[in-house]
């Protein structure tokens, strides 16, 4: 086992970034949506705006780095192992069988995880963005030369929206109780905090040397 | 510590970014200040009436004044005889009628019905002198009454059942040459008491309008900007800004709020977005018949019973009539929320001849057209005022009784209680058919809120609306309103998925949990 820096300084800040912000459109969010009662509707809704913004201008920065740096590729779904990923989740896991597929600091994460993430990139994440901008830009039917979008009517948006974040929350309750999975109970958490994770080393040599190079960047 | 300042310095450059963005459309709206110094500054005349000869002088009768009046003011008659205080009728279009020329000349409502064959007594509150059942010349200018509009001292008042002529006692020298522009009371005297006593119609237009405070209407308000009717209802040529749509139907001419404050005077976007879709009223009227009651429901078919012979009255506790013998029973509220509907401008109206299509719902006298995706549409407040009044169940007519007459025998309802005679005469005279039969029929009559504009911090909060339980809005379903709709398809699926995911990590969790405490035991 090897302390290996896996996780980088951006993509950490943009992990927690978006985690926090997330968490807060929920809270604002289903406030707008009368589920649960915190701010006050009208704080709710500036709140709630703020956030989607912050949120759009951090998902250009993360697009321009998975692009810039090639982590775009870690979500290339794979099939491979995908079974016996799921076995190890189903069964394995409980008799402290190893995980399946090896992290490493090119392939961080499983074929599970792979698909999962793949879609919430590119299916949740854009429908809410999208139904969001919709949302925000909405204008009532004609709206006398205010018109920017004309939609005869809010509920579709809004039906989509909130499915979205259902989903969201969802997706949240999961991924808090799998980052539970890993070599410890908190080794996954610990490593998205400092960018560490002891991970097996039998290819020591090249991750060391990737892990150097990443420093050196890092540095700059 | 530098990789900290970095990610702390491109957070906060986010949160600049997104708040910045959200702010960049800058936007002053008129500032409340600037109208308030507007209309402050006294409106100072430019004669001295009490100057001139001619209103010095022993007036014999008010036509007299008129005729003073017009040897100055000579094309005002004019003016005067092309407007609908005068004409009581405006043409107005609507749809599928035509132009139709409507008012009080003709008009019905749930209230006192019609003035038809009741001239004498409804003209109190017509600028004219010497209105009658007979007929009336409104070509005639001396016949209209300046006075009862520009009369400034307070005093001018017109006399119960004659025609519109004034107090026999007054002193019209001293009226006339205190003379000036509109007062609250010259309005008020007539708007604030139409339907036969203080706010009975409106609701939102009563005598603590007079001198009212900041709460009952922050405009008004004696201490604040002390506005009066005309500075809103401004007027060129005698022609007046504004209507009310019981007898209105077209979306031209109306007094509005923005007028002033314009169509987006909010600092907040958001909020501005609102006109779009909402009158200024909905949000900044949150209640109505603040000081004093207004009548919400009438019922003709109550009138009639006498004691000893003799028609009387029945007071609540707040002094509102609830039963008069000439009038049938009533029902008041006060501080109440007001009813909102969709409102583009134009209305239509039950005439009297139209026949009642179904005699089993309530009649709707004034429909208000609007709907969500009518582009013209907004949400506006209303009172609904509601009534059983009396109709010909056979002819399927409203009718339009004889109510008041000087003397008995002439089959006037309010002196001989007798509704066969007064349909008879009523229909008779404005040309309907009458079938002996009557009956009584529910009636709706809608008036728009426009008055009693509360302070700014009284207006409705975005909860009074946006909300699941006790919308406002509850009624208006044609819309999808965050707060208050969703789909339960929606809620229910999401909700499941949620409660199955919690489920599926709690039996994992707890299987690894339990096999961990074995495995330990067994490694004990």
């Amino acid at each position: 086992m090897k302390q290996v820096y896996i996780y980088r300084s951006f993509e950490r800040f943009w992990h927690w970034t978006q985690a926090f912000l997330i968490f807060f459109l929920g809270l604002t969010g289903f406030e707008i949506h009368a589920s649960i009662s915190f701010f006050g509707f009208e704080n709710a809704v500036k709140y709630h705006n703020i956030a989607a913004y912050a949120l759009l201008i951090l998902i250009v920065f993360a697009i321009f780095w998975h692009f810039t740096t090639g982590e775009w590729k870690q979500y290339l779904p794979t099939f491979k192992n995908l079974k016996s990923q799921i076995d190890f989740y189903l069964l394995g896991i409980f008799r402290n069988a190893p995980h399946p597929t090896k992290k490493t600091v090119l392939s961080k994460l499983n074929p599970l995880q792979r698909l999962t993430y793949l879609g919430l990139k590119l299916l949740v994440i854009p429908i809410m963005v999208i139904s969001g901008l919709f949302y925000m830009f909405y204008r009532y039917p004609q709206g006398q030369g205010m018109a920017t979008i004309n939609i005869e009517s809010l509920e579709i948006i809004a039906v989509i929206h909130t499915l979205g974040a259902f989903l969201l929350i969802a997706f949240v309750v999961a991924h808090i109780y799998l980052i539970t999975t890993g070599h410890t109970i908190l080794s996954n958490l610990k490593a998205m905090i400092t960018g560490y994770e002891e991970l097996e080393d039998d290819d020591h040599e090249k991750e060391s040397k990737v892990n150097k190079e990443v420093k050196l960047e890092t540095n700059n | 510590m530098r990789k900290i300042l970095l990610a702390l310095t491109f957070l906060a450059i986010i949160i600049i970014t997104a708040i910045s963005v959200m702010k960049s459309d800058i936007y002053y709206p008129p500032k409340v200040v600037d109208l308030k110094e507007k209309y402050s500054a006294a409106e100072k005349p430019t004669v001295d009436h009490s100057k001139f000869a001619i209103l010095d002088q022993h007036f014999d009768k008010p036509q007299d004044v008129t005729e003073a009046c017009v040897t100055c003011h000579n094309t005002r008659d004019q003016e005067i005889m092309q407007s609908s205080h005068w004409n009581w009728e405006r043409p107005e279009y609507i749809e599928g009628r035509g132009i139709v020329y409507l008012g009080k000349k003709n008009a019905v409502n749930n209230f006192c019905i019609g003035t038809q064959t009741n001239e004498q007594a409804c003209a109190k509150c017509h600028i004219g002198f010497g209105m009658s059942e007979e007929g009336f010349t409104f070509t005639d200018k001396a016949n209209i009454d300046c006075m009862v509009c520009h009369d400034n001292s307070g005093t001018y008042i017109k006399a119960q059942n004659k025609s519109g002529y004034p107090d026999p006692a007054l002193n019209l020298n001293e009226i006339a040459q205190h003379i000036g522009k509109p007062t609250r009371d010259n309005c008020g005297v007539c708007h604030f008491f139409g339907g036969g006593g203080n706010n009975v119609k409106h609701g939102d237009l009563e005598m603590s309008m007079f001198t009212p405070d900041r709460s009952i209407d922050v405009h008004m308000a004696v201490e604040g900007a002390n506005l009066i009717c005309v500075d809103c209802h401004t007027t060129e040529n005698h022609q007046m800004k504004g209507k009310i749509y019981s007898l209105s139907s077209m979306n031209v001419n109306r007094s509005t709020c923005e007028q002033c404050h314009t169509e987006t005077p909010h600092e907040d976007n958001i909020l501005n977005e609102h006109t779009i879709k909402v009158a200024c009223q909905t949000c900044h009227i949150p209640a109505y018949a603040k000081a004093n009651s207004t009548k919400m429901y009438w019922d003709w078919s109550t009138a009639g019973k006498l004691k000893d012979g003799k028609p009387y009255t029945e007071e609540d506790s707040l002094g509102n009539h609830t039963y008069m013998s000439i009038k049938g029973s009533f029902e008041w509220g006060n501080n109440l929320t007001p009813d909102y509907v969709w409102f583009n401008g134009t209305a239509d109206h039950y005439l009297l001849g139209d026949e009642i299509k179904d005699t089993t719902k309530p009649l709707v006298l004034n429909q208000l057209h609007g709907a969500y995706g009518d582009f013209n549409s907004k949400i506006i407040p209303v009172k609904i005022h509601k009534a059983k009044q009396i109709y010909d169940p056979v002819n399927k007519l409203l009718i339009q009784p004889h109510l008041w007459d000087e003397k008995k025998g002439e089959g006037a309802y309010w002196v001989d209680f007798n509704w066969n005679e007064a349909s008879e005469y009523g229909m008779s005279r404005i040309g309907l058919p009458y079938s002996g039969e009557y009956d009584f029929i529910e009636t709706e009559m809608y008036w728009p809120i426009n008055h009693m504009v509360a302070p700014k911090e009284e207006s409705l909060s975005c909860e009074s609306c946006h909300s699941r339980e006790n919308s406002r809005l509850a009624n208006l379903t044609d819309f999808y309103m965050p707060g208050r709709d969703y789909n339960s398809y929606v809620e229910f699926f999401g909700k499941l998925i949620i409660i199955l995911t919690l489920l599926g990590v709690l039996t994992h969790g707890a299987i690894r949990v339990f096999i961990a405490k074995k495995n330990n035991k067994a490694g004990n």
